[in-house]
């Protein structure tokens, strides 16, 4: 059996009063720290999903094959891409893939189709030569219709007033044809 | 007789349209200078010898200019044609007879993917050289607009003869009688 001193027990039995009063307080404390980072940890971490590049926002930039195909041509077939079905249109999207998994932006996408396929492979007409034309003729159409336009609204208008001031009125009716005309005019009442 | 201005002027833009297309439909149209100037009996110079281009199977580059003093069978190919495919194993076995003969084959692919004409290459052990042609000029200036379409060259760069789809035996027959005959 373990005998103590009273001294020893006195200041046990105090230390025990002093661990009742703190315990409740730090247990308290506790939680309310931890309720606390409860709710700051997701702010926390949606501020860093903003903050960092996400894998998520990355994806939505990379562009698609579906989105680059109407923009290339299949070069053999003179046609868009996306409506292309030979075996080098394959090709094409296959190399367009490749190049979406490494990363490339539309752009760079496009520069490394004109490399390898030269620049008919492009589906805007290039700004140089002949194919100028493309964006030149529409330009000049419009820019000649409003010319004609110009040149022909006033003689429209000229002659509708010409038109008017020539315009003389009918001849008022006969007595005899203003009675038929009321007459007539009952029958539909 | 006195045209009224709207008239003439919607004269004028319709004839300048006119012209426009026959102009643009004339230009689409591929060279043909080359196979004229051969059915009057002339051989003329290969057209854009001395252009640059990347080579096949490296980073360097290299011309037609390059093979001046052999006789070059050049070929326009490109890996997703069929017929290039068939015209393969004549077009190697042609490469090691010229060689022999001083002379080479020389490929040039047409709107091909730099990695599919190399896996073309080594699908059909291709071992002649091979040079790309990006811009399609080298192409146009041969008035290559569809493949196979080869070119017999001499050792002074004239051109002997033109093969406008795939080469068969008798090309090739005249390639090598040009290669021992020089």
């Amino acid at each position: 059996m373990i005998t103590t001193s009273p001294a020893f027990t006195a200041r046990l039995a105090s230390l025990a009063q002093r661990l009742d009063a703190t315990l409740p307080a730090l247990i308290s404390g506790l939680a309310s720290t931890s309720r606390r980072l409860r709710m700051t940890l997701p702010a926390l971490a949606a501020g860093a999903l903003l903050l960092s590049p996400s894998p998520a926002l990355a994806a939505a930039q990379r562009p698609s094959l579906p989105q680059i195909e109407p923009q290339v041509m299949c070069v053999t077939c003179k046609i868009p891409l996306n409506v292309a079905e030979s075996a080098e249109a394959t090709q094409e999207r296959v190399l367009i893939r490749q190049l979406i998994d490494e990363g490339r932006n539309e752009a760079q996408i496009k520069r490394a189709l004109v490399a390898q396929y030269g620049p008919a492979v492009l589906a805007l007409p290039s700004t140089k030569g002949f194919q100028l034309s493309a964006y030149l003729v529409p330009i000049a159409v419009v820019l000649a219709l409003l010319a004609l336009l110009a040149l022909l609204l006033p003689r429209w208008r000229r002659a509708a007033r010409d038109q008017q001031r020539t315009h003389t009125p009918p001849p008022a009716l006969s007595s005899a044809e203003a009675e038929r005309l009321e007459r007539d005019m009952q029958r539909f009442d | 007789m006195k045209l009224p201005v709207p008239t003439a002027l919607a004269s004028v833009a319709g004839a300048a349209l006119v012209g426009l297309l026959v102009y643009g439909v004339s230009n689409q149209a591929p060279n043909r200078s080359l196979d004229e100037a051969l059915a009057h009996g002339e051989h003329p110079p290969a057209p854009l010898a001395a252009k640059a281009l990347p080579v096949l199977a490296g980073s360097r580059s290299g011309s037609l200019a390059a093979y001046r003093g052999k006789v070059v069978l050049l070929d326009f190919y490109a890996s997703w044609c069929v017929a290039c495919q068939e015209e393969s194993p004549l077009l190697e076995r042609a490469q090691r007879q010229l060689e022999r003969n001083h002379g080479t084959v020389l490929g040039v692919t047409y709107q091909d993917a730099a990695q599919e004409s190399r896996r073309f290459t080594s699908r059909y052990r291709l071992t002649f050289p091979s040079l790309r042609d990006p811009s399609g000029q080298l192409a146009s200036a041969f008035g290559t607009r569809q493949v196979p379409e080869s070119f017999l060259i001499d050792r002074d760069g004239r051109i002997e003869a033109i093969a406008r789809g795939p080469i068969d035996a008798a090309f090739v027959k005249r390639a090598l009688t040009l290669a021992e005959g020089s």
